[in-house]
């Protein structure tokens, strides 16, 4: 499936912007970004003006906007890399790719720029297998299948609802492991898409993502924030936490998360070191999250995106919110975040 | 097209990694030619081969390797009324090598299997690929995005819980294949031409609590950890079904990995897989397989094992009584092989007593 043949219509790029400047970003994007609308929302608390060239079909929202929509209070849900999840909301359309502004295309092993807009539609637009492992990786891709003794019944596949890519250069790596290694850079392209296991649970990360709005666009919350939560990945965690959500969400509504390709090129932004410096609060929050969500189980009954939403904020509360508040923080943003979806999603 | 490496001129690995401690088992009918080309990396291993079907057939074996060979008699001999759990006339009773070797590794691989190439044209040392991936952990825990998270210039990716870094032992390590793809017959009669050419520079473990079909033509295991789940199962002469002995002990091995918290690898390394088997040849065999594992696939997802189920043994036993009591409903063959199952393990057993401390 060639870039002519997915419906652009269909898609809005969304861009958070942390950084006032968005022409080198937007210049190196320009290829994969034409035909395409494009919605970029910048970080409320970055005071600059932001810099967008010309020649492309973009919608801007800054702080103001956001004000208007969601009101005051709660435009702080916005802020830093969650501004994005601004441009989640007020979408129109039925998928999503989101790209960090620090990221460019990248190269594949034959030296052609990848196109990661095409390849996350194409990922969104097949079907998903979590409910077996086809060891050959994307049983619906060219000059692949599914493999001897892969269930007939399974071979259909399930709606796709995430497709998460990755990252040459700069790894998606935390801060502790970056300052280790201040060296490393991902050289390895893995040419392959795979679903990611129903019940296996995963870090998701945002900096190059895509998503089904219309299957599950409630379930991508913008809730837990690390205290002193940064300008840079290395000092979030909201993105994780919002994968983990998404997984457990996927998996009980029966829909696939897919990773692998696409790459981007990812720059150097920040200093892992400097982040360390910081109590590092996202590990801990991290090692609580995990035996939670391994042992949830969502009530039958919950059908819908934002039913799930509710009943995981629900849980949310009444096992984690004692262990720190940063969980009943989280609980009542997905709540809030549910609120904000269906008056925004309703009115015309 | 893909074409198998070249591997002329390639010395012998002299830094063969676990040389004392692994097997590499080989079931053939034919002759072992296809090892020459396999020289430079399987030379210093031992090897034990599994004649199957006309034990007086004489199997060549080229010079220079290593070997212990087991006809039919031999395993008849061996192990007397026993050997009714071991297959004939299938590539299944392979899992006899398993059973009387003593090494701690096993590597196995089907004899019209040769050496790949990876993308930049250089062999590709399967063993020492297995070894690697046997050798250290697996994540099997929490999925990282970037895979082997102990890989050279790969590492756990953020949001992975630090807790569940160190990983557990590898019990298993699943490798692929270039060329002729592992195709199911009905597959194989709709794409005839279809070949694997991509290579997935990657290699990952299979989540917990995730099953998979796991192929016998390029297999390792740590015989010690997993070898008793091993079993090939009963296929090929007097049974109704085939081609589906290593997705059977792949279904069992990966449920007690996961009960005991060991882990399984699947992806690198490749080999190039030569001989496509007749798909009609190979319908037959799969025919009534393909209806079973509509069933089978839901009773392994849904397996239980006690928590007094600790050692690999024990875990099969329990999951040969549930074979029985749950799939012989499907066709009476279940409760053949829930038998099979049982003497397999006492085979097992007898043969490798526990040695005292």
């Amino acid at each position: 499936m060639s870039s002519a043949e997915i419906n652009k219509n269909e898609v809005d790029i969304v861009i958070g912007a942390l950084n006032a400047d968005l022409t080198q970003f937007l210049t190196s994007w320009k290829s994969f970004f034409s035909g395409f609308h494009l919605i970029v929302v910048k970080d409320p608390e970055l005071k600059e003006e932001l810099n967008i060239p010309e020649g492309f079909d973009v919608d801007v929202y800054s702080k103001t906007d956001m004000e208007k929509v969601v009101g005051a209070s709660n435009a702080t849900m916005f802020s830093g890399y969650s501004c994005r999840y601004f441009g989640y909301l007020v979408s129109k359309k039925k998928y999503i790719v989101s790209i960090d502004d620090d990221c460019v295309p990248a190269k594949d092993p034959k030296g052609f720029l990848v196109d990661a807009v095409t390849q996350h539609v194409i990922n969104l637009e097949n079907p998903a297998t979590p409910l077996f492992f086809n060891t050959l990786y994307d049983p619906y891709c060219e000059g692949a299948d599914f493999v001897r003794g892969y269930p007939f019944s399974l071979r259909s596949g399930v709606p796709c609802a995430a497709s998460c890519g990755l990252w040459l250069n700069l790894a998606d790596l935390d801060a502790p492991t970056q300052a280790l290694k201040t060296e490393q850079r991902n050289t390895a392209y893995v040419d392959a898409v795979m679903t990611v296991p129903a019940k296996a649970m995963l870090p998701i990360s945002g900096i190059n993502i895509a998503f089904n709005r219309e299957l599950v666009g409630p379930a991508l919350v913008p809730a837990l924030r690390i205290a002193g939560e940064g300008k840079v990945r290395w000092e979030t965690l909201e993105d994780v936490w919002c994968g983990m959500c998404l997984k457990h969400i996927s998996d009980h509504l029966g829909y696939g998360v897919k990773t692998g390709l696409p790459y981007v090129w990812r720059n150097e932004r920040g200093d892992a070191v400097e982040s360390l410096r910081k109590k590092w609060e996202g590990m801990k929050l991290m090692e609580k999250s995990v035996p939670f969500f391994e042992s949830l189980k969502l009530p039958e009954t919950a059908l819908k995106v934002e039913d799930c939403v509710i009943e995981l904020a629900k849980a949310v509360r009444e096992q984690l919110g004692s262990d720190d508040p940063a969980f009943t923080q989280a609980a009542d943003a997905m709540v809030k975040w549910i609120q904000l979806w269906n008056s925004v999603n309703s009115s015309g | 097209m893909v074409e198998p490496a070249n591997t002329v001129g390639i010395p012998v690995n002299h830094m063969p990694q676990l040389k004392d401690e692994l097997d590499i088992v080989i079931p053939t009918i034919r002759n072992l030619d296809f090892l020459e080309m396999w020289r430079p990396f399987l030379q210093p291993y031992h090897l034990i081969i599994v004649q199957d079907g006309d034990p007086s057939k004489t199997i060549a074996v080229p010079e220079g390797f290593d070997y212990e060979l087991y006809n039919r008699n031999d395993i008849n001999r061996i192990l007397g009324p026993k050997a009714s759990c071991i297959s004939f006339k299938d590539s299944a009773c392979r899992c006899f090598g398993y059973m009387v070797s003593k090494k701690k590794y096993i590597f196995t691989i089907d004899d019209d299997c040769f050496v790949a190439k990876d993308p930049s044209g250089k062999a590709v040392n399967a063993l020492e690929q297995h070894i690697k991936n046997l050798l250290c952990p697996s994540s099997p825990f929490f999925f990282n995005t970037l895979y082997d998270p102990y890989r050279e210039g790969a590492d756990f990716v953020r949001g992975y819980p630090f807790s569940l870094r160190e990983g557990v032992s590898t019990a298993v390590s699943h490798g692929l294949w270039l060329n002729i793809p592992d195709y199911d017959a009905p597959t194989q009669l709709v794409k005839p031409k279809e070949r694997n050419t991509r290579y997935v520079d990657a290699v990952m473990t299979i989540p917990k609590g995730t099953l998979f079909p796991m192929c016998g033509m390029n297999l390792a295991f740590d015989r010690e950890l997993i070898g008793p789940a091993m079993y090939f199962g009963l296929m090929g002469d007097g049974q109704p079904i085939g081609r589906y002995d290593d997705m059977w002990a792949g279904w069992c091995v990966k449920v007690i990995c996961d009960h005991l918290g060991l882990g399984v690898k699947t992806g690198l390394p490749y080999i190039y897989h030569s001989k496509a088997s007749n798909p009609f040849v190979n319908l037959k065999k799969e025919y009534k397989g393909i209806f079973w594992q509509e069933d089978i696939i839901p009773f392994f997802q849904s397996a239980k094992l006690s928590k007094e189920a600790v050692t690999v043994q024990q875990c099969y036993m329990e999951l040969s009584k549930m074979v029985k009591e749950k799939l012989s409903v499907i066709d009476p063959y279940f409760d053949k092989l829930a038998d099979a199952m049982v003497t397999w393990i006492e085979a097992w057993d007898e043969l490798n007593p526990p040695t005292k401390a």
